[in-house]
């Protein structure tokens, strides 16, 4: 009986004019265009240098910087009051303050200070420029040692040194790939299911199947299935173009994002037609699924880390299932993590996914 | 005569709303029954009960010989439903829609086959066997739904207003189909505003306000008002009719 039904809903996705379009374009957009787009890698901060030491030293860290892509040296200022004028007015983005005896200090002492002022209206960029601006004077520090003889001379900046594990070039593109594929089976999985018994019940069809014998977990079944090797085919696309266009293969084993994506599919799908079971409109079906998307995207660690929630944010996220299948596809894509260290987002997901279908199960209703 | 339809004290209530009120009447095997009354008598949903689509609020009711109320879903694989609203899938296509309800009844592929060739022809639809149903002519559309609904050859088959809207030709031909599936065997329950459509039928019952008012056969009916047509016994009872036609 089942086999009638799946072949009916193919059939119905296929025959659709806008359905197999989405499924295609969606994925090549997301990964061609966000990549580059969704990107909150810091590139050309605009500098402004107070180089109150004149010496060769300063003068090669400024050449240093001047050389990264990250930094654009606007203007040197005679003062710091001067520099912060030039943040106010929007021509720089931060100030490296190079105080006098910079030379003198390192090469007597191995230590000398140096002033980072960052205009943090945009936290994030702040941010990511001082730690960017810290790290080439970690660089410079060293290639300072290597020409006076080795760490003997212990020459120092006072700087916190930053560590980027696994993402080794800060590559924006390369945390935010997984993500987008996360995003992009949300919102296929999601949203088409949403709308599915939904579009049934604005069609009248919904009556024809009711009147049937036809038993619920075999008529939700029959529209999970569809979902679920569509699920595959744009994960497949996604990784593909993330290999192609961006050198990107996951570092964990294959098996394993296949996996969890199946199991996350289910979950997401399962949402979908529980909001499509009570919703009576497509564009009520549409607008719940939009709102949960929303919220479930936002407390995911999607953009912003789960770490630096506030304590009830990181609580809500326990049931977020989005916030373990981004967890897994970052682990497993970028750090290689296998199986066996994935068990509790495994047990997670595979819970939401039993609790969701059921719910989808029982809350379709034959019979009014 | 074997009763397939028994429903005793049937009552659907929306909130203050008594859609169908107590209502109590058989159905016998082979019968054609017309299930008449003005729009909002509470027709659509009396026979909504029957096919297990809606919960009575209160009343007894066997269908096929299965309980409305805990067997509904025995109740369903014993009959055939056509609704008002045309309710095949429009992106399919017609053999499509066939292969799809005779798969869901249960039916082998083999069977399905051979009957989709057989109905295809009996209609003379051959030609549009691939065509999407989308594309069809209301008429036809109306001949396919009844098809698919007793495609699976159900003990009954429920009509909601079969043939609203369609041309008197295609009235007529539709009848004719109606009537080779009592031949068979299928008991026919249907609705309809028609009062020439009304004459076809074995018994009648007349619906006002949720009540049935009147049962019996068109000849008996006609003779108990002293009126000459079917058409004259309708206006005479729902002239009655208190609620506000929706």
């Amino acid at each position: 009986m089942i086999r009638f039904l799946v072949e009916k809903e193919f059939k119905q996705i296929f025959r659709n004019s806008f359905v197999p379009k989405l499924i295609v374009a969606m994925p090549v957009l997301m990964m061609l265009v966000l990549p580059w787009a969704a990107n909150q890698e810091v590139k050309g901060v605009k500098m402004s240098i107070v180089d109150n030491d004149n010496s060769t030293f300063s003068e090669r860290l400024i050449h240093k910087l001047d050389a990264s892509s990250y930094f654009r040296i606007v203007d040197f200022s005679p003062t710091n009051d001067k520099a912060l004028n030039s943040i106010e007015i929007g021509d720089a983005d931060i100030i490296l303050e190079i105080q006098s005896g910079f030379e003198r200090e390192l090469v007597k002492t191995g230590f000398s200070k140096v002033m980072i002022s960052a205009n943090a209206v945009n936290a994030m960029k702040a941010g990511l420029s001082s730690s960017y601006l810290a790290s080439i004077l970690m660089d410079y520090v060293a290639e300072l040692r290597n020409e006076h003889g080795g760490i003997n001379k212990g020459i120092n900046i006072l700087v916190i040194e930053p560590t980027f594990k696994f993402n080794p070039r800060l590559d924006y593109k390369v945390f935010m790939i997984p993500a987008l594929m996360v995003m992009l089976l949300t919102m296929l999985a999601g949203f088409l299911p949403a709308l599915n018994i939904v579009g049934e019940k604005e069609m009248g069809t919904i009556e024809q199947i009711n009147v049937t014998p036809v038993k619920r977990l075999i008529f939700i079944f029959s529209k999970l299935i569809p979902y679920w090797i569509i699920g595959f085919v744009v994960l497949s696309l996604c990784m593909g173009l993330g290999w192609l266009v961006y050198g990107l293969r996951p570092t964990g084993s294959l098996l394993t994002i296949y996996l969890f994506s199946s199991i996350y599919v289910l979950v997401v799908s399962g949402i979908g037609l529980i909001i499509s079971n009570y919703s009576n409109t497509m564009q009520q079906a549409m607008f719940v699924t939009f709102f949960f998307v929303m919220i479930l995207l936002l407390i995911s660690g999607l953009f912003t880390p789960v770490t630096s929630m506030p304590n009830w944010a990181q609580k809500v996220t326990i049931v977020n299932p989005l916030k373990y299948y981004i967890q897994v596809m970052r682990l497993v894509y970028l750090k290689g993590s296998a199986f066996k260290e994935l068990l509790t987002p495994f047990f997670a997901l595979c819970s939401f996914a039993i609790v969701f279908n059921t719910w989808a199960v029982v809350s379709y209703r034959k019979s009014k | 005569m074997k009763e397939v339809i028994k429903v005793e004290n049937l009552t659907k209530k929306f909130g203050n709303f008594t859609a169908v009120d107590n209502i109590s009447f058989s159905v016998f095997e082979g019968e054609i029954f017309g299930f008449l009354g003005a729009n909002g008598a509470g027709k659509t949903t009396a026979m909504r009960m029957l096919c297990g689509l809606s919960h009575p609020t209160f009343g007894k009711g066997n269908v096929a010989g299965f309980d409305i109320f805990r067997e509904s879903e025995s109740v369903k694989k014993n009959i055939g439903y056509m609704s008002q609203k045309f309710s095949l899938y429009e992106d399919l296509k017609v053999w499509e829609n066939l292969r799809l309800f005779g798969g869901i009844y249960g039916m082998k592929l083999p069977e399905i086959n051979a009957k989709t060739n057989r109905i295809l022809s009996e209609l003379g639809f051959e030609s549009e066997r691939n065509t999407l149903v989308k594309s069809l002519p209301l008429g036809w559309k109306q001949k396919l739904s009844f098809s698919v609904s007793i495609f699976h050859e159900p003990k009954i088959v429920f009509l909601d207003e079969p043939t609203g809207g369609v041309d008197p030709v295609v009235r007529r031909q539709f009848w004719e189909l109606i009537y080779d599936a009592a031949d068979r065997g299928i008991t026919v329950f249907v609705t309809t505003h028609y009062m020439d459509e009304a004459e076809y039928c074995d018994r009648l019952s007349i619906m006002v306000d949720g009540k049935i008012i009147a049962l019996d056969t068109p000849a008996n009916l006609k003779q108990q008002f002293i009126v000459a047509t079917m058409d004259e016994v309708f206006h005479k009872l729902a002239r009655k009719a208190k609620r506000i036609d929706n």
